[in-house]
């Protein structure tokens, strides 16, 4: 009960010290709206092409709204030392984890309705399968957030955290089948694609929103959340190693 | 001022909350910490005293589990915590060298949140932060965010965070440094009170007046070993039972205290600075032939003056640091006694 409270305490700083500020409030909105404005209404296949697009921005919505905050924040209270009350605390390190990264992941999974109201207005979104959609949010939000982890533990300045997280996020945007079909890459880089968790939750969401998915959900599901395992493995692992010193 | 008592661990005032076996920490090719072993007794202050550089930070940062150790034992509060930093974090409260509390939030926020961190319920922790303000003068900056704070309130904060889930044993890392003196006087009567409260606490610092005024116990470390520990009682004993005359002069000679210490070879004298020289002796110093000597060698005694030895020479004589080495320490932290 303890370990709990301390757990959904960090959680509630984080929400309150970082994602609840208005930059972030502002950030987590126009964000996706920019991305929704760029992409629905200027991608030049006009708004009949809603539904194709939406599984792309809400995955690009999620990833850049998640990594930004997570390895910001981390690396900034990794670099004041006030990370040092949280390794002082009586619980777990992976509890201790899970809190730090739950906030990141709910903003995330918030991010993502912002182009999916906006959808709403453009488009009939009634051939939805909203219990393939929501996981797959989730799980997306859980997948680029600890990749905002990874990233936090590996860096040890802020801009460096910004600059690390660039060079995963601008490939998987190509990389991962967002916005154009991996079949459609070159095919020396069609196997790095499917190296990023974001290329299986795509295809999730590419099934869930217009039918079109290139994987079973069978394999998409186990492989994003074998991702997710791994990432926060890695991190925990260099968390002992490198500031557990 | 008020402090609650900490939570008894057990009724043996004579058992070691805190025992340390052959300790070592290397960074590199560099030995922070060279197995060094000592055990707390439950309730008492021990200081662990040294220069920068010497490994007391770092053994707080072993000790409270936020850096491993390469070898030795470590049990807290009975808990083996060797393998397992975590198993002892619930009994212990730490209060770092750099106030460490979140810059975003407020005084009365960071102190519930310490609070939350080991499990306290909502309305304890509120009541808990709220006591703690006020004992510690800082009700009225309680709602004003931590960055705003000027340093000596920012140490009160930490210390109180340290002690908002009142923790029996307590690290305290150089708690003084670089605050007013005004600060540092409250801080260090808090010190004392949680003390007397009955809290095991683990002190270092660099400045040895502070360390002779709190700790009931010294630990002096020095390239990361334990030179000498006792009572402060005992480690005063020998120069306390010496008298000793500071005399000021001018126009002094390079080898004056050579001079004089082959005229009176019953007496020991020192050069302190380039005006002033420390005769010590066993029995009475007779001030007037020191003078009629120093004036024939044609320097001016212009003030000459008993003085009490204190826990510095008994630092500089087990160490061989010289005293400046700690006052310029003393004067770059800030720090004021």
């Amino acid at each position: 009960m303890k370990q709990w409270i301390a757990f959904w305490n960090i959680m509630l700083k984080d929400m309150q010290a970082y994602y609840l500020k208005p930059p972030n409030i502002s950030w987590g909105l126009i964000f996706p709206i920019a991305w929704t404005g760029m992409f629905f209404i200027r991608s030049g296949s006009g708004l009949d092409n809603v539904l194709t697009l939406l599984p792309g921005v809400l995955a690009i919505s999620i990833l850049f709204g998640t990594t930004s905050l997570l390895a910001v924040t981390v690396t900034f209270e990794k670099k004041n030392r006030s990370f040092e009350r949280l390794l002082l605390a009586p619980i777990p390190l992976e509890l201790l984890m899970l809190a730090k990264t739950s906030g990141a992941i709910l903003f995330g999974v918030v991010n993502a309705f912002v182009p999916i109201v906006l959808a709403t207005f453009l488009t009939d979104l009634s051939q939805v399968v909203w219990t393939t959609m929501l996981p797959a949010i989730v799980m997306i939000a859980i997948a680029s957030t600890f990749l905002g982890l990874f990233i936090a533990v590996s860096v040890s300045e802020v801009f460096e955290a910004q600059t690390f997280s660039n060079f995963f996020r601008f490939p998987m945007i190509f990389l991962c089948g967002l916005f154009f079909p991996i079949s459609s890459l070159p095919v020396f880089l069609r196997p790095f694609s499917y190296l990023f968790p974001l290329t299986y939750g795509t295809d999730i969401l590419h099934g869930a929103i217009h039918g079109q998915n290139m994987l079973p959900l069978s394999l998409n599901f186990p492989i994003i959340a074998g991702f997710c395992i791994l990432l926060f493995y890695v991190s925990i692992k260099n968390i002992h190693r490198k500031w557990i010193v | 001022m008020e402090i609650q008592e900490p939570v008894i661990l057990s009724h043996d005032k004579h058992r070691a909350l805190i025992e340390v076996t052959e300790l070592t920490k290397k960074f590199d090719n560099v030995t922070a910490v060279d197995k060094i072993s000592f055990a707390v007794p439950q309730g008492e202050l021990y200081g662990f005293l040294g220069p920068n550089g010497a490994g007391k930070t770092t053994t707080i940062g072993i000790l409270t589990g936020l850096v491993r150790l390469d070898s030795g034992t470590i049990r807290i509060g009975g808990l083996d915590c060797t393998k397992n930093p975590k198993a002892a974090q619930h009994l212990i409260g730490v209060v770092p060298d750099e106030s460490n509390l979140y810059p975003e939030l407020s005084g009365f926020d960071n102190l519930c949140f310490c609070a939350a961190l080991y499990g306290m319920p909502k309305r304890e922790r509120q009541t808990r932060a709220h006591e703690l303000l006020e004992t510690f003068g800082l009700t009225e900056a309680a709602k004003r965010k931590f960055a705003g704070y000027s340093k000596g309130m920012k140490r009160k904060l930490t210390i109180a965070a340290g002690i908002i889930h009142r923790p029996p044993i307590l690290f305290l890392d150089e708690p003084t440094t670089g605050i007013d003196v005004s600060s540092a006087r409250q801080i260090r009567q808090l010190i004392a009170e949680l003390h007397q409260a009955g809290t095991t606490i683990f002190l270092t610092t660099h400045y040895i007046e502070e360390a002779e005024r709190l700790c009931e116990r010294i630990a002096f470390i020095v390239k990361g070993q334990i030179v000498k520990t006792d009572t402060v009682a005992n480690l005063l004993q020998p120069v306390q039972e010496k008298r000793a005359t500071l005399i000021s002069v001018s126009n002094s000679t390079n080898d004056l205290c050579g001079k004089l210490a082959a005229a009176f070879p019953q007496l020991e004298f020192q050069t302190v600075s380039l005006e002033q020289i420390q005769v010590e002796s066993g029995g009475p110093i007779s001030i007037g032939p020191l003078v009629r000597f120093i004036e024939e060698q044609g320097a001016v005694v212009t003030e000459a003056r008993r003085i009490r030895l204190s826990l510095e020479e008994v630092f500089v004589r087990v160490t061989g640091i010289e005293l400046d080495i700690m006052r310029k320490e003393t004067e770059k932290g800030g720090g004021s006694l």
